[in-house]
């Protein structure tokens, strides 16, 4: 806000030094910067599926692939069920991420302590839903280099669809896991009383940053692979 | 923060307003989630690829609002000072290029394929046996079935003639 009034007339005192020309601490303008990098990399995976996907004749019906939920009788057939529930866990986990930042903000210990928690249910959550279909998959035959399923066309598939998915989703699975690592971390930091001490809770924005971030990746991941 | 440097008044509202832009997102997170959802449980019974590309056009739409509310709202870009929000926003604007490029490159791919590659051309119409018992298929019907044969139908009309006519 205070940047405004000084933005243009003292543009060179403005980078000079002595202020924070973005108006952000350090290591939360370093976490937006390898947060872009990582979705680069993501792009590029994503990008990739797409651009194999496009070439390709036939593919096969993600509504047929992913249609088994845990405990359901073999042969059930419910696309979409099991994945919107982990999407709603990923949301849910997000807005008590966003409720911690917020607690943090106002020095709220126990309200940063409960919704890290809730947080790392969450992601616990998440990873046992990921953990079970991956499970589920392999049990039918699907793994890298190994695709069970025909194209939607009812021709024969390459294993172009397994490998991607193994791949995109299992490097996802891996930030969720980091993610849930960090908020770990930070909760027994914040119960250490170590962002009391320092007098602000700027270490739960920058793990709310990458929580966000794998929610957001998620977002992609899961309209690309499951809808379209 | 920027909390601390005000009256406690402003500090009581500026928090009230907070809340309730985190209530607004996560509803609105929520229900647009729940479109996608509905529009991708009606494109399985639809075997227009016209309507089908319209809808897909659609969910590409909603999870672009969704990461938009997540990135402004959640991760808070909307709030920090604007050349913040440019240093994310200038480079990530490759990515338009960059979809537009490779998904381009894989069509002219397969379109080059379909022209000079017999073989190429050949397996997009060999139908493989389905194993019916495998996979259950008798629980969820033959509509589907019949669903998915008719979208495949304007690719390889000649190939197969259909068992119900």
């Amino acid at each position: 806000m205070s940047t405004t009034t000084t933005a243009s007339p003292n543009e060179a005192k403005l980078w000079g030094g002595g202020k924070s020309p973005f108006n952000l601490e350090y290591g939360k303008v370093m976490m937006w910067y390898f947060l872009m990098s990582d979705a680069f990399t993501f792009g590029a995976f994503l990008i990739s599926y797409g651009t194999v996907r496009f070439s390709t004749n036939g593919w096969p019906d993600s509504n047929e692939v992913f249609r088994s939920f845990p405990f359901a009788p073999e042969g059930v057939h419910a696309p979409l069920v099991f994945v919107s529930i982990m999407t709603f866990i990923l949301i849910v986990s997000s807005v008590t991420m966003v409720l911690a930042v917020h607690a943090g903000h106002n020095m709220d210990k126990k309200g940063v302590v409960r919704n890290m928690i809730l947080t790392i249910i969450g992601g616990i959550a998440f990873l046992s839903c990921q953990a079970w279909e991956w499970n589920h998959l392999f049990h039918e035959g699907a793994w890298w280099g190994s695709n069970p399923f025909l194209n939607a066309d009812g021709t024969a598939s390459s294993t172009n669809f397994t490998n991607f998915f193994f791949t995109i989703t299992g490097f996802h699975g891996f930030h969720v896991f980091s993610g849930v690592v960090i908020n770990i971390i930070m909760l027994i930091m914040t119960l250490m009383d170590k962002f009391e001490q320092r007098g602000h809770y700027l270490m739960i924005e920058k793990a709310g940053l990458y929580w966000h971030f794998v929610d957001l990746v998620w977002v992609f991941v899961f309209t690309i692979f499951y809808l379209l | 923060m920027s909390h601390s440097h005000n009256a406690d008044a402003n500090h009581e509202a500026s928090n009230a307003a907070a809340m309730a832009e985190i209530k607004k997102v996560t509803i609105l997170l929520s229900v647009l989630t729940v479109i996608e959802l509905i529009l991708g449980f009606w494109m399985i019974g639809i075997s227009s690829a016209a309507l089908r590309l319209a809808i897909k056009g659609v969910i590409v739409i909603l999870m672009m609002a969704k990461a938009f509310y997540i990135v402004a709202y959640f991760m808070h870009l909307k709030h920090e000072v604007k050349n913040m929000i440019m240093t994310i926003i200038v480079p990530l604007s490759l990515f338009i290029w960059f979809i537009a490029a490779f998904l381009w490159d894989g069509s002219s791919f397969r379109n080059l394929r379909n022209t000079y590659n017999p073989y190429f051309k050949e397996q997009a119409g060999i139908k493989v046996e389905k194993k019916e018992a495998e996979h259950g298929a008798a629980t969820h019907g033959a509509a589907k079935h019949e669903a998915v044969k008719h979208e495949a139908g304007a690719t390889e009309a000649k190939e197969t003639p259909a068992e119900k006519h």
